[in-house]
């Protein structure tokens, strides 16, 4: 039986251990019906040319995990940020576990996405928000649709600023052979409020992993979003992350994807401009080896005059490491004086590795400013003859060059225990004890 | 200290090098001095440990010991340091993370551990104040953004950190204003002292005026044709280098 098969037959005992009533539960039906249709993407799509999901989805994963684990805080500690208090969600194989989370109901709502969809006092919410910004044509968001029933769900109200970051982590522990994970997240940030957000998906095992995650984010007019996605997980382990960011006037959307680990990793982040004055902002970091792929699918839909857009990604490949930037700006008729920057820098350090990057400008007015460069190279010969002449190993000269590449995404790092963070795990990654904070 | 016999050096298959012989005694300062394409950064790449060129024929003594397979770094941590005459920029590193970066992997080649960060920070100020360096600058990312002299400067404090036995300053010179000058030059004649050795790579004799050489080459076409005291500095100042070709 094929995944999707799978999945289609799982449906039923789904169904079995949710409110069926529900008007959500309509909306799961037919994103079910819809999934059936399209099936798993292949590379026959234009979007999935360069990314095979074919290894990914040939495992016989379990749906639902049956077992409950539990895991100790000393034991995943270091998965935490350091030195910052912080609202922590964390989820094993798929459940919530509230003995490792710290929600909050004080006048903003840090909970999960279960509650949310059946106690009545989120249904406003729910019903405003819940699926109403994701693809209805992409066929992982729907089968995520489908059996959505468990995730994050922030709700912050007008003029609160959210004094301590949320920290999103799911584990996954290797009770099942193989499993599948499908969180869905609703983020709501109503008008003057900011939040920041930080969200990792880590295994613990070497068994298969496969997350397929969708966030629905919300930013309410002049609302700040302050995002980072640190995929730093097992070479097991395959992440789709489907992001979709609606935003009001005068609202700010900083998302930040550091990709270091995992086996697979796909980021498709789509925001749309809901109104004017709107700053959306993309950056990102990966370094990647051997044969992990990581593709960036971003999309910004410029639909209202006097928005900007900024896109910034670096990628280092070796090994037979692959990479993909996409990055589709849609300019409307009249989404005039609109300013969408985007960069992609890439370095292959290996003759195996590759990168395939592609901007996408699709622009109907004709009053904006529109820009997009690309670079592929190597590290620069000189400078690392310059870090080795003053006694610098080749191997930490090429970490020094690596940092200073990727700076200026590490540079917009506002949470400083995040930004050492990264660059803790950069520096592991590339086998280096630099000896300083960088 | 350095012995350079009959070395042969060339890049992507163009010979550059043809049969260099240099004796560098500890305690001397040498200038070499040439045209444009003569060769002379070559020879001092090649010193240093550059990888882009091969060398096809000949050896390099540093110390009693033939260096010619060893990485640049080893050759550093060996006590050889070279002045770029184009410093690189790594923005997000400071002068002084990128410094104490440097010493430390120095120490640890030499099987000696790494310096407390006190005493490091007061040489870092010591030195710092001989070339006239604020400490605003030393927290700036490496060379990023310096003008030239600024870069130039640094070069030079990097060596007085380091305190190499041979030093190599490479066009060190190049788009500096004279009081720029003054300030390098006086900071390599104090680092200067019996136990050490400079190797000064110029075009103009300017340089020379501050920096008194022991000894002048002449290089052409990858050869030293002519060897003097620093005499030949001014006469090559005053007739140019087509008299000896």
């Amino acid at each position: 039986m094929s995944l999707q098969e799978k999945l289609i037959s799982s449906f039923l005992a789904f169904e079995l251990d949710i409110n069926i009533q529900s008007p959500v539960h309509n909306i799961r039906t037919r994103a079910l019906k819809e999934f059936e249709k399209l099936g798993f993407p292949n590379k026959k799509l234009e979007a999935w040319k360069y990314t095979s999901l074919k290894n990914v989805l040939k495992e016989d994963y379990t749906i639902f995990s049956k077992k409950k684990n539990v895991l100790e805080f000393k034991n995943i500690q270091d998965y935490f940020i350091d030195n910052t208090e912080t609202y922590k969600l964390v989820f094993i194989d798929g459940s919530f576990d509230p003995f490792l989370s710290q929600t909050s109901h004080d006048g903003v709502d840090i909970c999960i996405l279960s509650a949310a969809l059946t106690k009545p006092v989120y249904s406003k919410v729910i019903s405003k928000y819940f699926d109403s910004s994701i693809n209805k044509k992409d066929s992982l968001s729907l089968l995520n649709t489908a059996f959505s029933k468990e995730g994050v769900y922030i709700h912050i109200p007008k003029n609160k600023v959210l004094e301590k970051p949320v920290e999103v982590i799911h584990f996954a522990t290797g009770n099942e052979a193989a499993l599948m994970l499908q969180p869905r997240n609703l983020i709501v940030l109503e008008e003057n409020s900011q939040a920041e957000i930080i969200e990792t998906h880590q295994s613990l095992t070497d068994n298969p992993i496969f997350t397929n995650c969708v966030t629905e984010i919300f930013v309410g007019e002049n609302a700040h979003l302050d995002y980072y996605k640190i995929q730093n997980d097992k070479l097991t382990s395959s992440l789709i992350d489907n992001t979709y960011i609606s935003q009001e006037k005068k609202s700010i959307a900083k998302v930040h994807t550091f990709s270091f680990g995992g086996k697979l990793t796909r980021n498709n982040l789509n925001y749309f401009q809901k109104g004017s004055y709107i700053d959306s902002i993309m950056k990102g970091i990966t370094i990647i080896d051997e044969n992990q792929l990581v593709d960036h699918h971003t999309l910004v839909d410029h639909a209202k005059p006097n928005c900007e857009s900024h896109q910034d990604y670096k990628g280092i490949y070796s090994g037979k490491s692959t990479g993909v930037f996409n990055g589709k700006i849609v300019v409307d008729k009249i989404a005039q004086k609109t300013n969408a920057f985007q960069q992609n820098n890439n370095i292959l350090l290996t003759d195996k590795s590759t990168i395939n990057s592609k901007p996408q400008l699709e622009i109907f007015a004709d009053d904006v400013k529109c820009s997009h460069g690309c670079t592929i190279g190597q590290l620069d010969q000189d400078a690392l003859f310059y870090l080795r002449a003053r006694g610098i190993p080749k191997k930490e000269a090429k970490a020094l060059l690596t940092f200073a590449f990727a700076n200026n995404v590490l540079e917009s790092v506002n949470i400083p225990s995040v930004k050492s963070r990264i660059k803790k795990i950069i520096a592991n990654k590339l086998g280096v004890d630099l000896g300083f904070d960088l | 200290m350095l012995s350079i016999d009959n070395l042969h050096a060339s890049v992507e298959g163009k010979s550059i090098l043809n049969g260099i012989n240099l004796d560098v005694k500890a305690g001397e300062i040498h200038a070499i001095m040439g045209p444009n394409g003569s060769g002379k950064s070559t020879l001092s790449s090649v010193i240093a440990g550059n990888e882009d060129y091969e060398v096809t024929k000949g050896d390099i003594v540093f110390k009693n010991e033939n260096i010619i397979e060893l990485s640049a770094e080893e050759r550093a941590h060996k006590g050889i340091f070279m002045s770029f005459q184009y410093p690189i920029e790594i923005p997000g590193v400071t002068v002084t993370n990128f410094i104490k970066t440097a010493i430390n992997s120095n120490l640890k080649a030499r099987g000696e551990s790494e310096m407390p960060a006190n005493k490091m920070l007061k040489k870092i100020r010591e030195k710092a104040e001989l070339l006239e360096i604020d400490s605003r600058f030393l927290s700036r990312s490496l060379n990023e953004g310096f003008s030239g002299g600024e870069k130039k400067r640094n070069e030079i404090f990097q060596m007085a950190m380091l305190e190499p036995s041979l030093s190599i300053l490479d066009e060190t010179d190049s788009g500096l204003d004279i009081d720029a000058l003054k300030v390098v030059a006086n900071g390599v004649n104090k680092l200067k002292n019996k136990d050490n050795a400079v190797i000064v790579i110029t075009h103009y004799q300017r340089l020379l005026d501050y920096i008194i050489p022991d000894f002048v080459h002449v290089l052409h076409e990858g050869k030293i044709v002519k060897s003097g005291d620093k005499s030949l500095a001014h006469e090559l100042e005053e007739k140019g280098y087509d008299w000896i070709k």
